[in-house]
């Protein structure tokens, strides 16, 4: 992302991306307050939000990009790798946690060869926690796109990714 | 003014609203632990983040203990300091904090001086349970040319993070991840090298742990000084010799430049030289660019850029060249004392001791740690050899000192070695912010109107607030004199110039609060601004005590200027004692 010369630093980013940001924090007033709402659009428009493009986030709203990368890194929302085709989230939260998450993430982690925050190298699946989806009578609770999975047993985990082998 | 009246450890105390039950109870003279609180006071330089939960007490009809630090008073309060709960809840709050701390103090940089050991003696841990559930970061060590990082040491108390932002504005330190992997630290993890950081070591002045370091090159000395091939030079800061006493358990604000020379010598220097040399060498360059600029501006020329902006100071010159690369053609293009000290050394010197520039090694002894970058930036090298070979701090001076078995204390008082030790007092004070103009002033004062100045003391440049005003009469011609410490001060009075907006003729910009005796490389002050203080008065008396008070009537800098440089910002001058600078800004490319 970075070319280091004598005498300066120079980040490199396509133009399009860069009108398409700009766009955005201008719909803020350019606003470092905004921070966070900035960050929220920027990542639905491109997925992710990858170092050259904080910088211009950085840029425009005129904070550090230190402050633009603390802020990214602090909230699990945000993500700096590009998430897969089928983004897979497994709820840690308390009831689902003493009902075997842990178990589970455990066997995806081993199915898809990938450790959470990752995306398989085919950009399929990605893999993630969070914290409670308020089903928690359904517990342990798995998030595949948009589609609920509850009660899921390790043994169970390769039949929720067959579902997702063909398409 | 609201006052509130409120009870703690059984005292009652009358305070102003809005005061924080840490600060009402340093009034009664009770002392709460802290450890990612800091004050300076009188400086504006507060890190208040509640964060590490050591300052807890307890509140009558409050449930939880409340952080002392954040927390204000209320009418009736009623508040316990060191109630049984307090002391457990504190030492808890260390044991957790110690957790995921590495454990190798031993071998620590920071060991003894370190605000985390000092705090786990005093609370009195002596194990630290759940160890084993805690998660070691593992960050890499972050070797810049000034500052070593070690994250895993980081314990979040974010007063790196308060200096680099708040203080300076230079915005490459950020808080980043969450839980055990929570550090500080520039974007992406990147290193100091490749982000906006000046060096100028304000948060290795601040943190509490060995997180934050500088580079050691005591080793490197110890090294040149054993080779019997080299000759060694040193060369001592004026700020160094304000406040190297502390490190030897003097008060504040000793002198100890006698004591200081007697040391250098019995560890081997071949010559004791002096920085103050150097800087009456910078206000002769600088002076006259000064003077040149002014009587064109004065004479009408449009074009000449005013104000003249001091170049002493690396991180404020690298402050300028990574945020105003536009403005880089104004500051004064004389060198830093430390430079032209080395240009000199290596080239006048040498000669004068037939020795060849290789075997010559010039060691600087710096309060500052952006003085290391700045002694090997390519500028100041010729063929690969730099003028300055290395720059130690006050701190690293003291090591050195300690290790030959030396104590400052008993040591006689010596004199610097000539010619490049003898200075003036205009020299000296350098080393506090208003002190570079004053001696500038000094000596531009008497060549501008010929005429012998009555009062060397400027009493209007003086002091610690953060951005200063004066003018000063030039026989008949007003002088409109700028003066800032700290980079976000500096900020303002740029943003001023950017604007048009500007009415002084000539700024002094330092980085550090008070200059360079509050510089990153400075025994630690532990948020005690009445060091600084003491340091900074003690420079004004060592001025005060010279025979020599004014750069201009050095006998050496004269001597200098007859034998080789000619005459100030002559093509030798220009060639030895001049630099430019360069665009450092960040800058977003279309690919």
């Amino acid at each position: 992302m970075e070319e280091k010369s004598m005498s300066d630093i120079k980040v490199k980013v396509k133009e399009k991306d860069l009108i398409k940001i700009q766009e955005i924090c201008k719909s803020f007033d350019n606003k470092p307050g905004e921070l966070i709402n900035v960050l929220h659009k920027t990542q639905e428009h491109f997925g992710y939000l990858p170092a050259e493009i904080q910088e211009v986030v950085a840029q425009e709203l005129d904070v550090a990009v230190a402050k633009v990368y603390g802020v990214v890194t602090f909230y699990s929302f945000f993500t700096m790798l590009p998430k897969g085709k089928f983004p897979i989230s497994i709820c840690t939260g308390t009831a689902c946690y003493v009902r075997g998450a842990d178990n589970v993430l455990q066997e995806f982690k081993r199915q898809l060869n990938i450790e959470v925050g990752e995306t398989t190298d085919d950009g399929k699946y990605s893999l993630n926690c969070l914290r409670c989806v308020g089903a928690c009578g359904l517990a342990p609770v798995v998030l595949v796109g948009d589609k609920t999975y509850g009660r899921v047993s390790p043994e169970g985990v390769k039949e929720i990714l067959e579902e997702y082998q063909e398409k | 003014m609201n006052k509130i009246k409120l009870t703690i450890d059984n005292k009652q105390i009358e305070v102003e609203k809005g005061t924080t039950i840490y600060k009402a109870a340093k009034e009664l003279g009770i002392y709460i632990p802290v450890l990612c609180y800091m004050n300076l006071e009188g400086l504006n330089i507060e890190n208040k983040p509640g964060g590490c939960r050591i300052c807890v007490v307890e509140v009558e009809g409050r449930n939880n203990l409340a952080p002392s630090c954040s927390t204000d008073v209320w009418e009736g309060m009623v508040v316990n300091t060191h109630s049984m709960r307090v002391i457990n809840a504190r030492r808890t709050v260390m044991e957790f904090i110690l957790s995921d701390h590495p454990k190798d103090c031993l071998t620590c940089a920071k060991s003894g001086n370190c605000d985390l050991q000092d705090m786990a003696v005093k609370l009195g841990v002596r194990e630290i349970p759940g160890q084993e559930y805690a998660e070691m970061s593992t960050y890499k060590i972050d070797f810049s040319p000034s500052i070593i990082r070690d994250l895993d040491k980081c314990i979040m108390c974010r007063r790196c993070e308060m200096m680099c932002n708040d203080f300076q504005t230079v915005g490459a330190l950020s808080a980043f991840n969450r839980g055990f992997e929570a550090a500080v630290g520039p974007a992406f993890e990147m290193e100091l090298e490749d982000s906006t950081c000046t060096y100028c070591g304000q948060c290795v002045a601040v943190c509490p742990t060995g997180a934050l370091t500088e580079k050691d090159h005591t080793r490197d000395v110890i090294n040149a000084l054993s080779d019997p091939t080299k000759k060694v030079v040193v060369q001592t800061a004026p700020a160094v010799r304000a406040a190297l006493g502390e490190e030897f358990g003097m008060e504040p604000g000793t002198l100890v430049t006698g004591k200081m020379v007697s040391a250098l010598r019995r560890l081997g220097f071949d010559y004791v030289f002096d920085t103050d040399f150097a800087a009456d060498l910078t206000i002769m360059e600088e002076g006259t660019e000064l003077l040149d600029r002014l009587t064109k501006y004065l004479g009408g020329d449009k074009e000449v850029k005013l104000p003249i902006l001091t170049s002493c100071c690396p991180a404020w010159v690298s402050f300028f060249e990574h945020y105003f690369p536009e403005m880089k053609d104004i500051p004064s293009t004389a060198r830093s004392p430390q430079q032209m000290f080395g240009a000199i050394a290596k080239t006048y010197f040498a000669d004068k001791i037939s020795t060849k520039r290789e075997d010559l090694v010039v060691v600087s002894i710096m309060p500052c740690l952006a003085k290391k970058y700045e002694a090997q930036r390519d500028e100041f090298k010729v063929d690969g050899n730099p003028d300055v070979d290395f720059s130690i701090s006050t701190r690293e001076l003291a090591h050195l000192i300690k290790e030959a078995n030396l104590d400052l204390n008993i040591l006689p008082d010596e004199d610097f070695d000539k010619p490049l030790g003898e200075s003036s007092g205009a020299g000296v004070i350098f080393g506090t912010t208003g002190g570079v103009i004053e001696a500038a002033v000094r000596t531009a004062y008497e060549l501008h109107t010929g005429k012998k100045l009555e009062k060397l003391d400027f009493e209007q440049l003086r002091g610690f607030e953060a951005i200063r005003k004066a003018t000063v009469d030039f026989d008949g011609t007003p002088i409109n004199i700028g003066i800032a410490h700290g980079l976000g001060h500096a900020r303002k009075l740029l943003d001023e110039i950017k604007a048009g907006k500007s009415e002084f003729h000539a700024i002094e910009i330092m980085a550090c609060p008070g200059g360079c005796i509050g510089g990153g490389g400075q025994p630690l002050h532990h948020s005690d601004t009445s060091i600084l203080k003491a340091r900074a008065e003690a420079i004004y008396r060592e001025d005060a005590g010279k025979p020599i008070r004014k750069s201009h009537e050095n006998p050496y800098i004269l001597k200098l200027y007859e034998e080789f440089l000619g005459k100030p910002m002559s093509e030798k001058s220009h060639h030895l004692l001049h630099t430019a600078y360069f665009d450092k800004s960040r800058k977003i490319e279309i690919s």
